[in-house]
């Protein structure tokens, strides 16, 4: 869809960016220590710290990449919310006080405790680099994702746009400014959310969805006999032969594509064709908005309501999801289809009953878990191990517990944490759902299904759900970059390398670092532009968990750990998840534009096999390995100095 | 540059190990409640994934109940864990 540019948007996000920004470069002169980049000093309060993990964990895959997997899947999508607020048991429970008591700026401090090894500190500083790289790709897709209606620029103008804003809030003032982001990100968030589900459940749900003007949507033709179509079927070609899509040729030479159903009745769809030349025909159109050109229609709606009724009015929260699951929803579906040098991409009408949409299994991602092969199933259990395990493996949100001053500082902000990410993942569900019957949503984008609900209740709430978007980017990367930039200076050149820098040298080196990264990541989100935020955030997770989960849950919990079992452990989790990832279906469908059939891994979640492996390896390496001598107070006073 | 503290020492926090123990052997069994029900969770979905559409409470279907009563249960947990978890004498 080409969407209008909205100027309100415009001027809010401004307001946003100039906010966020001038936060920055105040705090920036006040933070000049290092123990002030890296960690805040360790003196933010608890409750700032917990909202800020809110701002930190609750990432452009949270907000735009799970409203839209259920909006155009439905439940599937909500089982990432269930699995990213379960991780955080993990981090409450086992990991939160050891690692605030053990670490010092980076997640290598709290590894390399009891050790003082270079082989930890360099295993763990590239396991944050490889983590926090493949966590940038998402955001930063995200940014592009959301720069394109807000301000009608090209998608790889947001990832620039973002990454040069994280890159200056990082390098001013480091962990200060990066947690006041958070912090400020999180609060609007969470009561944005809020406000959009309350009016969703005002509006209730409707068979006929309108512009907030009041004029009623587009419904694509159904149950159209051959008599009834604009035209004449022209015969198959290519792709086109065996399936159930027809071309269909008006008398004014205008080509439409429609689909033959079951009972021998056919419905209207949509096409984008991409011509020999490069141009786009949209519906047998020229694409645009201009006199006899043709753009995408936005859908989405409920084709029966409980009782038949054409609207229920306001409902309640538990009323709106019974609603929602004894109602038929118009779903779209894509295909791709080549005939000569002519690529169309169809998008097709599949009425979905709230019984199929609102039960495990309705997407493609998770679709196995109804196949009555074990096999199957294990896609679906290791990606739900890997959030599960994933949320206390991050190193960006590793690092927020050395803001606060202590153990239970830490506990308590995680609480607070807990409570502001769950609920929030509770309405990612309303708003996912409200998205699917907004007749908002737009078929080639399911990223943009948020802000979109937002837009059928009117120009001014999308502006600001697109702008608080835009700083959730914001909050999430700038994370990122301060995790990166760590490993970078404090682990890599000060703690492996040994560089001989002075205090002004090793700052700057960290914000030097940042700068890279936030490259980096701006590279990354243009080349993965078009894949779903989501998915990529599940691959994260899997590394994260698969390289230092096993690591530091036996460093806690088993004292016979050597400092060659956790190194070595890292790297084996790391490298077989990573390889795991490169090589499965996934792979080769988005990545690299091959035939999934052809994957070499069986399915393409790996923490199932790579968790397992990393715990293993560390058990056998560190009963081959001699036992660990614990570091004297002097040695570990020198260690800490480093 | 004298405000750079970069290898300033690290001031450790003063803790009790019978303290830290029993947190820890808290924290454990939460966990341990709290695995349970996220693998029967998954059991289920995985398994079962029919059983997931059945109505249970006020027409609404076992996968969405059981989702929202995993995200109640670990902020139950995380606020009983605040309350009952001890800490060290200053």
């Amino acid at each position: 869809m080409i969407h209008d540019t909205s100027f309100m948007a415009v001027m809010i996000f401004l307001f946003f960016a100039g906010t966020v920004l001038g936060i920055s470069f105040f705090l920036g002169r006040k933070a000049k220590s290092a123990s002030g980049y890296f960690a805040a000093g360790g003196g933010i309060h608890w409750a700032v710290n917990g909202i800020a993990f809110a701002g930190d964990y609750l990432s452009a895959a949270s907000f735009l990449g799970i409203c839209g997997m259920i909006a155009f899947y439905g439940y599937d999508g909500f089982l990432y919310s269930i699995g990213y607020l379960a991780g955080w048991i993990v981090a409450l429970f086992i990991i939160a006080e050891p690692l605030k008591r053990l670490g010092r700026f980076t997640f290598a401090d709290a590894l390399d405790n009891k050790y003082n090894s270079r082989g930890i500190k360099l295993a763990a500083a590239i396991s944050t680099l490889v983590v926090s790289c493949f966590y940038l790709i998402p955001q930063m897709v995200g940014a592009g994702a959301l720069v394109q209606p807000l301000l009608g620029f090209p998608h790889y103008v947001g990832v620039i746009v973002v990454g040069c804003i994280v890159t200056f809030i990082v390098t001013t003032a480091g962990m200060v400014s990066t947690t006041w982001v958070q912090f400020i990100k999180g609060s609007l968030l969470v009561i944005l959310c809020t406000i959009l589900t309350i009016l969703l459940l005002a509006r209730g749900v409707t068979t006929q969805p309108t512009t907030p003007d009041g004029e009623p949507r587009y419904i694509a033709a159904r149950d159209v006999t051959e008599a009834q179509l604009p035209g004449t079927i022209l015969p198959q070609e290519g792709d086109w032969v065996g399936t159930p899509f027809v071309q269909v040729r008006s008398e004014e030479g205008i080509v439409t594509v429609w689909r033959l159903e079951a009972d021998g009745t056919y419905t209207e769809t949509q096409s984008l064709t991409v011509m020999p030349d490069g141009s786009k025909m949209v519906n047998g159109l020229p694409r645009g908005k201009g006199e006899g050109e043709a753009d995408l229609y936005p859908v989405g709606y409920a084709s029966e309501l409980p009782g038949g009724v054409e609207e229920t009015g306001p409902v309640s929260p538990w009323e709106f999801l019974r609603t929602m699951q004894d109602s038929e929803v118009i779903l779209w579906r894509t295909q791709k289809l080549t005939a000569g040098e002519v690529t169309t991409t169809v998008y097709y009408q599949k009425p979905t009953s709230g019984d199929d949409f609102m039960a495990p299994g309705s997407s493609p991602t998770f679709s196995k878990v109804r196949s009555p092969k074990l096999f199957d199933k294990l896609d679906f259990l290791s990606l739900m191990l890997a959030l599960f395990c994933g949320t206390a493996s991050l190193p960006h949100i590793l690092i927020r517990y050395y803001t606060v001053k202590d153990q239970v500082s830490a506990r308590k902000s995680t609480v607070v944490g807990i409570a502001a990410i769950g609920f929030f993942y509770v309405l990612t569900l309303y708003l996912g759902l409200g998205a699917m019957t907004s007749g908002a949503l737009d078929v080639t984008d399911s990223n943009m299904s948020a802000p979109l609900l937002a837009r059928s209740f009117g120009e001014l709430l999308f502006a600001v759900i697109s702008a608080i978007a835009f700083t959730t980017v914001l909050g999430t990367v700038s994370g990122l970059i301060m995790a990166a930039s760590g490993a970078v200076a404090h682990d890599l050149m000060t703690n492996v390398m040994k560089f001989k820098l002075d205090e002004f040298q090793k700052v700057r080196a960290a914000k030097g670092a940042a700068v890279a990264v936030g490259a980096i990541a701006i590279v990354l989100g243009i080349l993965f532009a078009k894949m779903n935020v989501n998915f990529l955030v599940g691959w994260a997770f899997n590394i994260a968990a698969s390289a230092n989960l096993p690591a530091l849950v036996m460093l806690l919990f088993w004292k016979r750990t050597t400092k060659q079992g956790i190194t070595t452990a890292i790297i084996v989790g790391m490298v077989s998840s990573l390889g795991w990832i490169l090589l499965s279906a996934q792979a080769f469908k988005d990545v690299y534009g091959l035939d999934p059939a052809n994957a070499i891994v069986p399915f393409s979640q790996p923490a199932i096999v790579t968790i397992p492996l990393g715990f293993l390896v560390l058990i056998v390496v560190s009963l081959l390995t001699p036992k660990p001598i614990a570091l004297t107070t002097e040695e570990r006073a020198a260690a800490d100095a480093m | 540059m004298g405000s750079l503290d970069f290898k300033a020492p690290l001031e450790r926090e003063k803790e009790d190990a019978d303290v830290v123990a029993y947190n820890t052997r808290r924290g454990m069994q939460m966990f341990i409640v709290y695995v349970l029900f996220y693998g029967g969770f998954m059991a289920v979905s995985s398994f079962w994934p029919q059983v997931m559409s059945l109505p249970v409470i006020g027409g609404v279907n076992l996968a969405i109940v059981s989702g929202f009563a995993l995200i109640v249960l670990a902020l139950i947990l995380a606020l009983m864990y605040m309350k009952i978890c001890r800490k060290s004498a200053k």
